[in-house]
């Protein structure tokens, strides 16, 4: 080997940085550990509220009459303490009436400073009324106490003056509905599928359920009751922390490319996003359907990113094996999504609880949506994880 | 010339520790699933052991000696290349349900059910489950630990009684098996089992 190139110390040098800067990229690489190389979501790196959120599931300790919770005054009607309000993005109940009421401890303030998980403050209370045919059938309770958030609900009695505590494994067939259907109260285990599942325990009280720009094609939506609390509301009574002025300015809205597309994402953010999402247990699917606020207006949104023509394991029964999609982009019978919705077999349904009868309106939203859909390649996501 | 080997060996260790480096940083794909399993994997074996799982999660053959579980496919579930007929009509009467010879798949009301694959496969097996979902799933009777009910005969609401200590035991054990890659079909509905 020539000695010469050696004799010329710039290129001594040009080599030495050049292993310089190979030790550098190393060292940097070292810095990002978490996210070389593994192949793991980066959602493993975050940290969800229910994580990180205490939940106390005992039973003992928690009143037994929702007269005892603090909802109603007691000369009668709602405690003008609670307040109303309504998720523009209900979630389908089997067609329920649904009532809602929040209590913030006075002087309190919700921490908003992750805009999609909220952190409410000790003593909080929401209650959820459901009522079908004008008769009240349960009331749910989310209490965030000392030991954490509780879980409670409420059978009603069937003089309507009172309900009572329901025991922690539910109770199945408290109500008929047509066709043979039961409503049945959930059980705890059954709360927490889904609300220790999704980012922030409570899902119906947040940026974009609350936002003023409210989606007149969402699914059953509901008008806003007298006095409901709204994004606008709440920085007006100064309830944020930090403030967040911009909540009011740029209300959170959905950005999709046309009116059918925004409320069957919405719709999806409520009703699957609880599980399927970037940071619960499900997180390793790869299907992320929960609309983040703190992306909008520059992030894609998740639910096209990662389900449009993303495979999946499950198999639409009469469609050939592997051609199932999570979303086939203009082709709703090959769209598991779909199929999944619109079942209601225990084993095929989607949700897999919550529900015993199909949510017709939002089935034919989403088969619009999904006809409507261009050919989209698929995203680089899908598919990377196999997931069973 | 001692000053260029001198400065030979400084570029040469210097490969070496960039080299070595970035190797270091490339961990196995198995290492950073969820939260590992902690439990007790000698008590996870026993309890795999009584709690019978190969009967069902263990192809069964015809040995020397009569039907005998392919321990070569341990806890790997229904072999992904036996494609079931459709299932038998048993008509009304107390005849209600069918096994493949297999004990790996079974047909009744529900339609008919595969038995999962165990092992730590990533692609096909428990490789990227938590000791947290495998728990979630024996106390819920869900799949995954908060979908789809799981599907009869597997005796869930039994299994789930047992203690925290013992479910992290028997995941723990799950997960020193040898993966094997075996994709169980997904299960078939009533009203196209028949």
């Amino acid at each position: 080997m020539s000695t010469r190139h050696y004799e010329n110390p710039s290129a001594t040098t040009a080599m030495l940085a050049g292993l310089a800067a190979l030790l550098v990229f190393a060292a940097l690489g070292a810095a990002l550990k978490a996210d070389l190389g593994s192949g793991a979501p980066a959602a493993r790196a975050a940290q969800p509220q229910a994580a990180a959120a205490l939940i106390d599931t005992a039973q003992a300790g928690l009143p037994r009459r929702l007269s005892e919770t603090g909802l109603y005054a007691a000369a009668g009607g709602i405690e003008p303490r609670n307040a109303p309000f309504s998720p523009q993005y209900p979630l389908w109940t089997d067609g329920a009436a649904k009532r809602r009421w929040i209590y913030l401890p006075p002087g309190s303030s919700i921490d908003v400073s992750d805009v999609d998980v909220w952190r409410f403050p000790i003593g909080t209370k929401l209650w959820k009324e459901f009522a079908w045919g004008g008769r009240k059938v349960e009331t749910r309770l989310l209490w965030h106490t000392e030991s954490g958030w509780r879980f409670a609900t409420y059978l009603w009695t069937a003089d309507q003056r009172d309900a009572l505590l329901a025991p922690a494994e539910g109770m199945a067939g408290v109500l008929a509905l047509a066709g043979g259907k039961q409503v049945s109260i959930p059980s705890r285990m059954d709360c927490l599928s889904c609300h220790a599942a999704a980012p922030a325990v409570v899902m119906g009280f947040g940026a974009l359920q609350l936002s003023d720009d409210r989606d007149p094609l969402a699914p059953h939506a509901e008008p806003l009751p007298a006095g409901a609390l709204t994004l606008r509301a709440l920085v007006a009574a100064d309830r944020f922390s930090p403030p967040r002025p911009e909540l009011v300015e740029r209300p959170p809205r959905i950005q999709a490319s046309d009116p059918a597309a925004r409320a069957a994402i919405g719709y999806l953010s409520t009703n699957c996003g609880a599980c399927h999402n970037s940071t619960g247990p499900l997180a390793r699917l790869g299907f992320d359907l929960l609309h983040k606020v703190a992306g909008e207006g520059w992030a894609p949104e998740p639910a096209l990113r990662t389900t449009l023509n993303a495979p999946t394991r499950y198999a639409v029964p009469g469609i050939p094996a592997d051609s199932t999609r999570f979303v086939a982009a203009g082709e709703p019978a090959r769209s598991a999504l779909l199929y999944r919705m619109a079942s209601r077999r225990p084993a095929a349904q989607m949700p897999p609880l919550g529900t015993v009868v199909t949510d017709s309106a939002a089935v034919d939203l989403v088969q619009r949506w999904i006809s409507e859909l261009g050919g989209e390649a698929a995203s680089p996501q899908a598919g990377e994880w196999a997931h069973r | 010339m001692k000053k260029q080997s001198i400065v030979t060996a400084i570029a040469a260790a210097l490969v070496a520790l960039a080299i070595l480096s970035i190797a270091a940083q490339w961990t196995p794909q198995t290492a950073v699933a969820g939260s590992a399993a902690k439990g007790d994997v000698a008590r996870g074996a026993y309890l795999v052991k009584v709690m019978v799982c190969n009967d069902c999660h263990t192809p069964w053959v015809m040995g020397p000696r009569g039907p005998e579980p392919d321990m070569k496919r341990e806890l790997s579930g229904h072999p992904q290349d036996l494609t079931m007929p459709p299932a038998p009509a048993l008509g009304e009467g107390p005849w209600v349900w069918a096994g493949a010879g297999t004990n790996t798949a079974f047909a009744g009301p529900w339609g008919v059910s595969f038995t999962a694959n165990l092992t730590p496969d990533s692609e096909t097996g428990l490789g990227k489950w938590t000791e947290e979902t495998f728990i979630q799933a024996m106390r819920t009777g869900r799949h995954e630990g908060q979908g789809r009910p799981i599907l009869p005969p597997m005796p869930w609401p039994w299994f789930g009684q047992a203690s925290d200590e013992d479910l992290k035991a028997i995941f723990a054990y799950l997960q020193t098996l040898p993966p094997i890659k075996n994709r169980v079909p997904q299960p078939i509905e009533p009203a196209e089992a028949h």
